[in-house]
């Protein structure tokens, strides 16, 4: 099944890429082909449709034609003054940014095969370098294997990144696949905040394997967002791997739109005393389409917190299941650990899974985890209604402000109204 | 030009009658208040002129400068004139007070007419500022987190913003102190005039020397069984509400 994704693997052409880069992905090439497929009897797999991922059906993406590719550099619409900003087209580079002052202060933002033809070593330590464990092995193996395309942020001890920097990934043409990645590494006492915008051209089916390694050193502190809205006809899979040092903090939050299955894994490491992590997702499901959703809060090191929510709507006959673990080590005492799940139903025919789970070997722990499922609350309703906003708006407006609590968790101003006009393009009335 | 409510009778959907022919006018420019005792049907009145769907109208009519409003959804109503405060007003997680009023206001223009952002915050500055309220509430969610205090001046709020023909404000002393109440009631008095007719519904007078009515209805039973002047809140407030039902026993066994 592989050969069609795998005989197009990147090309070397003008710079070598790094040697141990080469044997990396001809392992992962080889992974790839050994590894079984995944299926549902697996623990991390269970109430996956795993029949809508057929790596079969997809070729690697082929280079969009110049005149297609200055209409998406177009329609790429970021924030006003991002500190740095890079375009995709099918894993291609159409263009690159950063601010001069932050590349006078050593902060690097490159295209990812640009970072490893001139910074390999540095890029060496962290590209995928953390085990996959919530499932997706195989699929991980033919990301790396494939791996062409993203971006790499390094921030230098002490440097402060105040406006993001965002990536857009565009995917044109039908069957094409593309394999996204981001490779955040902040400094001691840094911070950044990162966004990537994955979209399509049309309503071609696509597939999408990307991750994301976010290193957050020393108190350092890194703010990534992804906003997943690929085509409704769309595969995604996207795992993100959050390490953080001691006295460090992160911030997860995925803006679930687009694909017809989308599967999203995230790890958090707590690996220094004092780590911090949250992870967010707000989803909004519907007709056929299935959010399947997994995490991971691993506490290393005592006094790491970490703090879950992911909010799920569902209209239709929509699907979504968030599955997520606390792990707490046995050393890592005064843990906090918190995971939430709310889901709203708004049609009969839609399912939200919910599977919990908590495993502690430590003492003076603070963890709890909750799901819980509702409808629209029929006084919020005629409260809107009583103040003359009708009845299929007021369902829109609640909705939004279901799924915008999340948002209102990330504290940039403008990236966050930008996820709103996101948000509410993509919510329907009742 | 008044809001009619003509031989009403309602009840809890399939449940027993609460409000068995009740009649009552409002007039433009006016202000009348209902007190009754609990249990009276007072906060059912309100719900039924709203169009609480968990209420259902089995005879009257309510009608609002002549329309009849019973058959309207209660979003319908809303812009056709009417105002609710409610009593316990509902919070929205996740949606700003901003974002919410200007809603309510986008829903009374033309389809594809936009409300002007700039006019619309210099109208919801200047009534806050008038209610003693913070710049901050804006970005607040819907009444999420609030004191019983802010909870009725946000009621308050939304009528100044609305405009409406008919307000009636529900219990809207219920969980404010005295300090909070003069904000409140200093909020309505500065809506009163020759454009808005209100009902004002309360147990206690205590509201209606802050908010003083032109009428008053004692509310008993689901009808309305006494209408006078203001001096009868007075009455009610140091003789409580026995002698009434007794004398309309007394009426009903003669």
């Amino acid at each position: 099944m592989s050969d069609s994704l795998l005989q197009d693997a990147p090309s070397t052409a003008a710079h070598p890429l790094p040697d141990w880069f080469r044997k990396n992905q001809k392992a992962a090439a080889a992974r790839f082909d050994t590894l079984p497929m995944p299926t549902r009897r697996d623990e991390s797999w269970r109430f996956s449709n795993l029949k809508a991922v057929d790596p079969q059906d997809f070729a690697p993406a082929r280079p969009v034609a110049p005149e297609l590719a200055a209409a998406l550099l177009s329609r790429s619409h970021g924030l006003k003054s991002p500190a740095g900003s890079t375009v995709f087209a099918n894993d291609r580079l159409l263009a690159h940014q950063l601010s001069p002052a932050l590349a006078a202060q050593g902060v690097l933002w490159l295209p990812i095969e640009e970072a490893l033809q001139s910074h390999g070593e540095l890029l060496k330590g962290h590209l995928l370098k953390n085990t996959p464990l919530l499932g997706s092995d195989k699929f991980l193996a033919l990301h790396q294997a494939s791996l062409r395309a993203g971006s790499f942020l390094y921030v230098p001890k002490g440097v402060h990144i105040e406006a993001p920097l965002q990536t857009f990934h565009w995917v044109a043409g039908s069957g094409q696949a593309v394999f996204p990645h981001t490779l955040v590494v902040a400094e001691e006492g840094s911070s950044a905040t990162v966004v990537d915008w994955f979209k399509s051209e049309g309503e071609a089916r696509n597939l999408s394997i990307a991750a994301n390694d976010l290193v957050v050193a020393k108190d350092a502190k890194v703010h990534y967002v992804s906003v997943q809205d690929w085509s409704r006809q769309s595969v995604s899979l996207h795992s993100n791997n959050t390490n953080v040092a001691a006295g460090g903090a992160a911030l997860h939050l995925g803006l679930h739109l687009g694909g017809v299955y989308s599967r999203s894994e995230s790890v958090s490491r707590l690996e220094g005393a004092g780590a911090r992590s949250e992870m967010l997702a707000a989803t909004v499901a519907d007709g056929a389409q299935e959010f399947d959703q997994r995490t991971l809060q691993e506490h290393g090191s005592p006094d790491t917190y970490s703090d879950l929510l992911y909010k799920n709507a569902l209209y239709d006959r929509a699907k979504t299941i968030v599955s997520g673990l606390i792990r707490v080590a046995p050393h890592a005492h005064r843990t906090d650990a918190y995971q939430k799940v709310r889901n709203l139903i708004l049609s009969p025919d839609a399912e939200a899974n919910s599977l919990p789970g908590l495993e502690i070997l430590a003492d003076q722990v603070r963890c709890s985890h909750g799901a819980t499922t509702g409808e629209i609350d029929p006084d919020e309703l005629f409260y809107m209604q009583s103040r003359g906003i009708r009845s299929t708006d007021a369902y829109r407006l609640i909705t939004f402000g279901f799924l915008n609590e999340v948002l209102d968790r990330l504290p940039h101003e403008e990236l966050r109204s930008q996820l709103q006009d996101a948000l509410k393009a993509r919510l329907r009335g009742h | 030009m008044s809001l009619v409510i003509h031989n009403l009778h309602a009840r809890v959907v399939g449940g027993q009658e609460i409000l068995r022919g009740l009649n009552l006018e409002i007039e433009k420019g006016r202000v009348h208040a209902i007190m009754g005792p609990n249990g009276s049907g007072k906060s059912t009145l309100s719900k039924i002129i709203a169009g609480h769907p968990d209420y259902e109208v089995t005879g009257g009519e309510v009608l609002l400068d002549g329309v009849n409003i019973l058959g309207m959804e209660p979003d319908a109503r809303s812009r056709a004139g009417l105002f609710l405060a409610f009593q316990y007003p509902v919070e929205i997680p996740g949606v700003s007070n901003a974002n919410f009023i200007r809603a309510a206001l986008q829903a009374r223009l033309a389809a594809g007419e936009e409300l002007e952002a700039t006019e619309y915050y210099g109208d919801l500055y200047k009534e806050m500022d008038r209610l003693e309220i913070p710049r901050g509430f804006t970005a607040r969610s819907v009444n999420e987190g609030f004191s019983g205090g802010e909870k009725k001046r946000n009621e308050v709020l939304q009528m100044a913003m609305l405009k409406p023909s008919y307000a009636i404000l529900d219990e809207t002393d219920s969980g404010l102190d005295i300090d909070a109440l003069k904000i409140v009631a200093a909020g309505v008095n500065a809506q009163r005039g020759p454009n808005i007719g209100m009902l004002v519904i309360t147990h206690y007078q205590r509201l209606l020397d802050y908010i003083v009515p032109d009428v008053v209805h004692v509310l008993v039973g689901g009808r309305i069984v006494r209408t006078a002047g203001p001096e009868l809140a007075y009455e009610l407030e140091s003789k409580g509400y026995d002698w009434i039902k007794d004398e309309l026993e007394a009426a009903a066994t003669a």
